[in-house]
């Protein structure tokens, strides 16, 4: 891997063990994040997207089971490489060099502690001794750029908005300056004013930290405003990675097309469509390329051969026999 | 008004409402028995040889319904003996006429609370540590056997337990006594062989109280332990990397300890009921007994007092835990102040 | 009557299928079924009337003519306590029947219509569980100088058991009333009993069943401490009166260890069977409808 990438995988397969089988959920997956970026992964629910996430922190519980292929994380200079053999090296890496804001961020705090308290669970991590004012010093200048107010470090969860929850998950998840984030729909549950102001607090952030932010969401809105490359995964496989205006003015792929299509425009009052069907059964996946029997362009090839995931143009990749734009 | 002065408020006028749906029906009961007291009292003296003439009879029959308050129309009779209950006169006993029940209450009343709070006490903090390790280990085997223990040993009733342990420490194992604790006179001291001979006779009550509490202390924070360490803030916890202990300690104990101590308020009227026969199968000196004593004699005015008391007991004793649970839990005292 | 029988037919099918998958409640079940069947069966093969005295030589430790002993009443231990047992049952099933069907009804009642119905019925509940029943219960049974009714014993257990139940279903239904499907069933037209009777009760099933196990327990246990006490109805054969029998003629004190040990060991078995079941059953609810 090259010193520009940050995180990367190698055929990652990772399923759930179930007794009816092996739910495929992550299958065979290999992409690169480079380090200075926003990285947003998006398809749509049941996708895989929420366990590869998982996957890459290294949160691994029955039934889950880390099936085979490689994680690579690059850090300081350093390589390290992550098979299903020694997943608990990742552990030595969490809340110092990668974080992870989970999915509800409304019930991630302890209802019977003071924030500050909580704060102060984490330093105590790294260093035993370390004074309250200190603590309290290094979380205010955080709490500023976030947004936050000072009452808030003496406050008990119920008595904060859910917006104010959620920002203070992001600066529990990055007062420790990580090299990656990783963030699962980190906006779900909130109404949309309240929304932006999350996605500018998260930019802001990745600007001033100059780490990797990996994002995690259904909602194509969000990766256009947030993310700097995005990643379309459907049924568990990559449909495609590219740069976001690339993906978003020219999308390869029939499925990221039919997604940005679904979008609602200012001024476009055209009817949205929505994609005719629904997403196969991971148990039991169709053969060949996962998409060809929505696919309005789908030939007997797809039904038959899995398409590879082949570089297009630069830095654009796309896993599709027909994709509807070629250089 | 705030939310917790309501809380209080409320509590209170239910205890006091309880207390008083309580006092009236000790009261009202024994006014359906088909026994009056005062000819029982009356015909024991003259059973004695003693010969009264019909104006003693008169005045000594008056000055007992006076005595017992029986004088008067029934409203009179529920007033006076509301208010005497109150300022704790439960009047005078039949069967060890003339003393007081309040007296020999007084003197019962000690030991049962010696015997309950510490077994309660006791039992309530260990049952939860080790149902917090149990849960939060669950597969572990050690976690299983505590949890086959408190099955095999919640469900069985206080006197049946305590007759297990007299059969194995008494008649087995002549360990202790088989009949109860005359040893414990009544001079009550501070001395070495005083003390020494309450615990030698308090042993196996205490003990039988005690397992059966920590059978479902554990029982129940196990399952409570269980539920929470599947919360978000629990996972959070563990996937900040946290620290195991600071992880039981302060994001799932806090947690646990809330609906503890509310099922705490809700299992004194059984654990206090369990008490009071554990301590009749021991000859335990405590409320028990006297409950044996008057349930043989027919005292009805022991029984009522008896009666009376257990209810307030048990009410003060869950009021009081109640109102001290707003000050623990977070969410109820803080909960106007809205950033 | 088909569609019951069906009802009936699948309802067995699943509990099969349970009692498979959970050991607790295998158990739970196996020695429940036995101490019905001695409760239940036997005693109409018995050769001797239990509230009779002096059927049998006294004092005999068990052996094969007399397999559990004799009392020192002169009566069989065996046959006794199928008779005990029944009686046992018999009290401990009516109480919780009662108590179950008055305690779901209000519950059900208090958590759907609420307003006033609601307040009064918490209310009520918490100073019935709030006092405690015990002294109350002797002191009643006290009053009629042991010769109470064993009806009347029932009454009385049943007035102070419903509001465990209550309370539980209605906060069952508080919570469920917010879960779309029932606002969804609600908007289709179908009348509030038609809901409750489809939607709400098999989803709450297993708990008013466990609550109902349970009761089971507490009236049987309450029977018969009172009844060593010496305050239920003694000629009636009970497990509580063998108890107290036996502590009158100073079993224990005399060496007649089994006459003490056969109601208390049977009160052990029944009692850890029954709560078996009742945990299999409450847990299958904690997890939100039914385990896999």
């Amino acid at each position: 891997m090259s010193g520009d990438y940050i995180l990367g995988t190698e055929n990652l397969k990772a399923y759930y063990e179930t007794r009816h089988g092996y739910v495929k959920a992550v299958d065979n997956i290999s992409f690169l994040v480079k380090s200075n970026e926003i990285f947003g992964i998006c398809g749509e629910s049941g996708c895989g997207k929420s366990t590869l996430m998982k996957v890459l922190y290294g949160i691994i519980e029955p039934p889950l089971k880390f099936i085979s292929g490689q994680i690579s994380i690059n850090i300081d200079g350093k390589e390290i490489s992550i098979q299903n053999t020694n997943v608990n090296e990742i552990k030595k890496l969490w809340w110092k060099d990668i974080s992870y804001i989970p999915q509800s961020s409304m019930s991630v705090l302890n209802p019977t502690r003071k924030i500050e308290d909580q704060f102060i669970d984490i330093f105590k991590k790294w260093h035993k001794k370390i004074s309250r004012r200190k603590i309290r010093k290094l979380i205010r200048k955080n709490f500023d750029a976030l947004g936050l107010p000072r009452e808030a470090l003496s406050s008990y969860p119920h008595q904060l908005s859910g917006g104010m929850r959620q920002r203070i998950v992001i600066s529990m998840a990055t007062i420790h300056n990580p090299k990656i984030v990783y963030a699962d729909e980190p906006t779900t549950a909130l109404d949309v004013v309240v929304q932006r102001g999350i996605l500018e607090v998260i930019k802001e952030l990745q600007k001033k930290l100059n780490n990797t932010f990996v994002i995690v969401t259904h909602d194509m809105g969000i990766h256009y405003q947030l993310s700097h490359r995005i990643m379309v995964m459907y049924a568990g496989k990559i449909c495609e990675i590219g740069e976001t205006d690339d993906i978003f003015q020219n999308s390869a792929h029939p499925y990221t097309a039919l997604l940005i299509e679904s979008l609602p425009r200012l001024g476009d009052k055209s009817e949205r469509k929505s994609i005719e069907g629904s997403p196969p059964s991971l148990l039991d996946p169709p053969k060949g390329c996962r998409f060809h029997t929505r696919c309005p362009y789908a030939t007997q090839e797809c039904a038959e051969k899995e398409p590879p995931l082949t570089e297009i143009w630069h830095d654009h990749y796309v896993a599709c026999f027909h994709p509807l734009k070629t250089k | 008004m705030k939310a917790s002065v309501r809380y209080i408020i409320s509590r209170i006028v239910s205890y006091i409402i309880t207390v008083w749906i309580g006092l009236t029906i000790c009261f009202i009961l024994p006014r359906f028995v088909p026994i009056d007291p005062i000819t029982v009292i009356l015909s024991r003296v003259t059973a004695m040889g003693a010969y009264m003439d019909p104006e003693t009879y008169q005045k000594m029959r008056e000055t007992l319904l006076h005595i017992f308050g029986l004088e008067g129309s029934f409203q009179e009779q529920y007033f006076s003996f509301l208010s005497k209950a109150i300022t704790g006169d439960f009047g005078i006993s039949i069967t060890v006429f003339p003393s007081k029940v309040n007296d020999l209450i007084a003197r019962a009343l000690p030991w049962t609370i010696l015997l309950l709070a510490t077994t309660t006490l006791i039992s309530w903090i260990f049952g939860n540590i080790i149902g917090l390790l149990a849960g939060y280990y669950r597969d572990r085997k050690i976690s299983k056997a505590l949890q086959f223990f408190a099955i095999s040993v919640y469900p069985i009733p206080y006197y049946v337990m305590a007759l297990i342990f007299v059969f194995i420490f008494c008649y087995l194992f002549r360990i202790f006594p088989l009949l109860g604790s005359k040893g414990i006179g009544f001079e009550v001291s501070l001395s070495f062989e005083f003390i020494s001979s309450v615990i030698y006779h308090s042993f196996l009550p205490a003990l039988t109280l005690f397992v059966i509490n920590l059978g479902w202390w554990i029982l129940s924070m196990r399952a409570l332990t269980i539920n929470i360490s599947e919360e978000d803030y629990v996972k959070f916890a563990e996937i900040k990397g946290l620290d195991k202990r600071i992880i039981l300690n302060k994001y799932i104990f806090r947690n646990a300890l809330l609906p503890q101590i509310t099922q705490l308020t809700m299992a004194l009227s059984t654990i206090f009921s369990g008490a009071i026969l554990t301590e009749f199968i021991f000859s335990y000196p405590g409320l028990g007994q006297l409950l044996w004593m008057a349930v043989s004699s027919s005292d009805i005015y022991l029984l009522m007092g008896i009666t009376s008391l257990s209810v307030i007991a048990v009410s003060t004793a869950a009021l009081v835990i109640d109102l001290i649970y707003p000050l623990l839990d977070p969410r109820i005292r803080y909960e106007a102040k809205q950033i | 009557m088909r569609k019951i029988k069906k009802r009936l037919a699948s309802a067995l099918r699943n509990f099969t299928f349970l009692l498979m998958s959970d050991v607790k409640l295998l158990i739970g079940t196996t020695v429940f079924v036995v101490l019905v069947v001695l409760g239940f069966i036997f005693p109409h093969f018995s050769p001797y009337n239990p509230k009779r005295w002096n059927q049998v030589p006294r004092d005999i430790p068990p052996c094969w003519k007399y397999p559990l002993g004799t009392t020192s009443l002169g009566q069989d231990l065996f046959w006794l306590l199928t008779f005990a047992l029944q009686n046992s049952l018999i009290l401990g099933i009516t109480v919780a029947t009662i108590s179950t069907f008055v305690g779901v009804l209000l519950g059900l009642l208090a958590g759907y219509k609420g307003g006033y119905l609601d307040r009064a019925l918490t209310f009520l509940s918490d100073i019935f569980i709030a006092i405690p029943s015990f002294p109350i219960l002797v002191m009643l049974a006290a009053l009629f100088l042991g010769r109470i009714h064993i009806l009347m014993l029932a009454a009385v257990l049943c007035l102070f058991n419903w509001p465990w139940p209550a309370k539980q279903v209605r906060s069952m239904i508080l919570s469920l009333r917010e879960r779309t499907f029932i606002e969804t069933a609600s908007f289709s037209g179908f009348g509030t009993i038609e809901i409750i009777l489809k939607e709400v009760i098999p989803l709450i099933s297993p708990w008013i069943f466990a609550n109902f196990i349970n009761t089971v327990l507490v009236a049987i246990g309450a029977e018969a401490g009172l009844a060593t006490i010496g305050v239920s109805s003694l000629e009636e054969a009970t497990l509580g009166t063998m108890i107290y029998w036996a502590l009158r003629y100073q079993a224990m004190f005399r060496g007649h260890w089994w006459w003490i040990s056969v109601p208390v060991v049977t009160i052990v078995i029944l009692f850890i069977a029954l709560f078996l079941i009742y945990m299999s059953f409450s847990e299958m609810f904690s997890i939100g409808g039914y385990k896999k």
